[in-house]
């Protein structure tokens, strides 16, 4: 089902900056990436989303839905986690979730049994009648995702969840993102400049650089048939590399490492076996994945 | 996607329920406004003053209620409480219209609003709306007080009650028009900064440094500058109506018959702090 799709959409500020040119994209639901360096688009293109601002041409629909002309219905199904520090310190969480989810249009009552639901699913139990003012870094991001999720919305935006984290908040982050696209059956939109935690929780990925479109595909297809097994040896490094060789395989040197690629599933046996009849001392054997990085330097190199 | 006929133990619970609009919203941002006001749900240090100012008021009126019902007449009228108590009007105001907006500002919860069905009229509209009900809750409540006393002592039966009515009802419209030129002018100025601090002393700042202006205009040779002194202040230009209105000569402000400009000034005033308020939040609600 396709939730996002724009068309030629442009945006382009007061002072002849363009935010956003062409951006052509159509997107499914699910956990979606959406990544670029700062200034690249991405906050533009959540707040046309929004219907905060009006594109300055193209179009863009949302569950087939156009955010200027029909914003509250847009607004309704949609949630919001912006990237900056947006929680009044004087209240509780659960008072602040509460008032947020009757704006947005949920009757008293339900809105206060969302959101001690919402606060619980980021993981906020007592701590939710503190005062926010007293929060951690970790404890604040998660009320914001929970202010987000409030009022059972059918996408959220979440504009650099991870900011301000540790890898261990990271992590939790994370691993909650992935619940909520996957568990709770709620499509996710994750602006992040860091590729490398987006691709471990999305189904697929928009990249954007200075407001063009890089890439936008499944992480799935990105990586497919780029497996590579990394064989590590402690000593007899330049025999292993020609014993393979002579078996057919393309090896590259990456320091102490042999970088093999894996061609088919026979490949592997195929490497293990060469390692036991040289009777080497083995250390490491990983399959790795191509890191979805290493194709955007090849795209853009082919760019230039 | 969740799979279907799986129950999870802790599961997420999609909302099934009604989604109401635009006039539902507005009351609950209308009542969260008021009660932040008067410090409801708030720390037990934002009620100190509220509270404060609310009381002193109430004992004044219950205090004149008092002598009114042992000697039968008022220390001051319904006007004149309004009048009297015009500095605790104005600190009031510059407290709770910060609390209202500068907070909003300062703390960034902006965005979160303008994400939803909230538009910038929305909020504009429930603030001007709470801090308008709680001036005129603050002034109305005990001129209320002092209607009971003389509806209850009143020698002339069900007539007298009437007849204390008939003076409660401009005395309460008086206070909707301090309300409201309080409540715009305090809401734009806080608005323009994020710091409460600011914004309060900015407030009492206007009201303050108008009225010396009167005070020059005053000592001027020219008639017609006796006359107009009074518009260019707040609490003067209030006066100015009142004795428009009732035809007072012994308020010390002397109008002339130039009366009609002091009605069109308060209008203009009201209206022009609102429409800037409003412009001021659309611009906001584009983030």
């Amino acid at each position: 089902m396709t939730i996002i799709a724009t068309q030629a959409l442009t945006k382009t500020y007061g002072g002849g900056v363009t935010a956003l040119a062409d951006l052509t994209v159509e997107v499914d639901a699910g956990v979606i990436g959406l990544v670029g360096a700062n200034g690249a688009g991405k906050s533009t293109f959540i707040k046309i989303m929004l219907g905060l601002i009006a594109p300055s041409s193209g179009s863009l629909r949302v569950f087939e839905l156009d955010p200027v002309a029909e914003t509250d219905k847009v607004r309704a199904r949609v949630g919001y986690m912006p990237e900056n520090d947006c929680l009044p310190p004087d209240v509780s969480a659960s008072e602040f979730v509460t008032h947020v989810g009757r704006l947005s249009g949920l009757p008293k009552t339900a809105a206060r049994e969302r959101a001690s639901e919402a606060l619980r699913h980021v993981g906020l139990y007592e701590e939710r009648y503190r005062q926010i003012g007293g929060y951690s870094t970790g404890m604040k991001q998660r009320v914001k995702l929970a202010q987000a999720l409030v009022h059972d919305p059918d996408l959220l935006l979440l504009d650099e969840p991870t900011n301000g984290l540790d890898p261990a908040g990271r992590d939790a982050m994370l691993t909650l993102v992935h619940r909520i696209g996957n568990e709770f059956g709620i499509s996710v939109v994750v602006c992040s400049h860091l590729l490398g935690e987006v691709e471990r929780i999305c189904d697929s990925l928009i990249a954007i650089e200075g407001g063009h479109l890089l890439r936008a595909d499944r992480i799935s297809s990105m990586t497919a048939a780029s497996d590579v097994l990394a064989v590590e040896v402690s000593e007899g490094t330049d025999e292993l590399a020609s014993a393979l060789r002579t078996l057919g395989f393309k090896v590259t040197p990456e320091g102490r490492l042999l970088l093999v690629p894996l061609e088919s599933d026979v490949a592997y046996d195929r490497i293990l076996q060469a390692v036991a009849d040289l009777d080497l001392p083995l250390h490491r054997l990983d399959q790795r994945r191509h890191r979805v990085a290493e194709l955007f330097t090849a795209k853009e190199t082919a760019d230039v | 996607m969740s799979e279907a006929g799986v129950i999870h133990d802790i599961g997420y619970q999609r909302y099934q329920g009604p989604r109401l609009g635009r006039g539902a919203l507005l009351q609950a941002m209308y009542v969260h406004g008021l009660r932040a006001a008067f410090g409801l749900g708030r720390s037990a240090k934002s009620k100190i003053f509220p509270w404060g100012v609310a009381g002193i008021v109430l004992l004044v009126a219950v205090i004149n209620a008092g002598v009114r019902s042992q000697t039968g007449n008022w220390l001051f009228d319904y006007y004149q409480l309004d009048d009297t108590m015009s500095w605790l009007v104005i600190f009031f105001a510059a407290i709770v219209a910060p609390e209202l907006v500068s907070r909003d500002i300062r703390s960034g919860v902006l965005p979160l609003y303008f994400s939803r069905p909230v538009r910038a009229a929305d909020y504009v509209m429930a603030k001007v709306a709470a801090l308008v009900s709680a001036v005129f809750l603050m002034l109305g409540v005990p001129q209320f007080i002092m209607f009971l006393t003389g509806a209850f002592t009143t020698k002339t039966g069900m007539r007298g009650v009437w007849h204390e009515l008939g003076l409660l009802i401009p005395g309460w419209g008086y206070s909707l028009l301090w309300a409201f030129i309080f409540a715009s002018i305090s809401l734009l100025i806080a608005s323009l900064t994020g710091k409460r601090a600011f914004a309060a002393g900015g407030i009492v700042a206007v009201f303050l440094m108008t009225a010396p202006i009167v005070g020059v205009l005053n000592v001027l040779p020219s008639e017609t500058a006796h006359h107009l002194s009074g518009l260019a202040s707040p609490i003067s230009l209030i006066s100015g109506v009142e004795i428009w209105l009732r035809d007072r000569t012994d308020l010390g402000l002397d109008i002339g018959n130039l009366g009609p400009i002091y009605g069109i000034e308060a209008f203009c005033l009201i209206a022009a702090c609102l429409l800037l308020l409003l412009a001021r939040y659309r611009k906001v609600a584009s983030l």
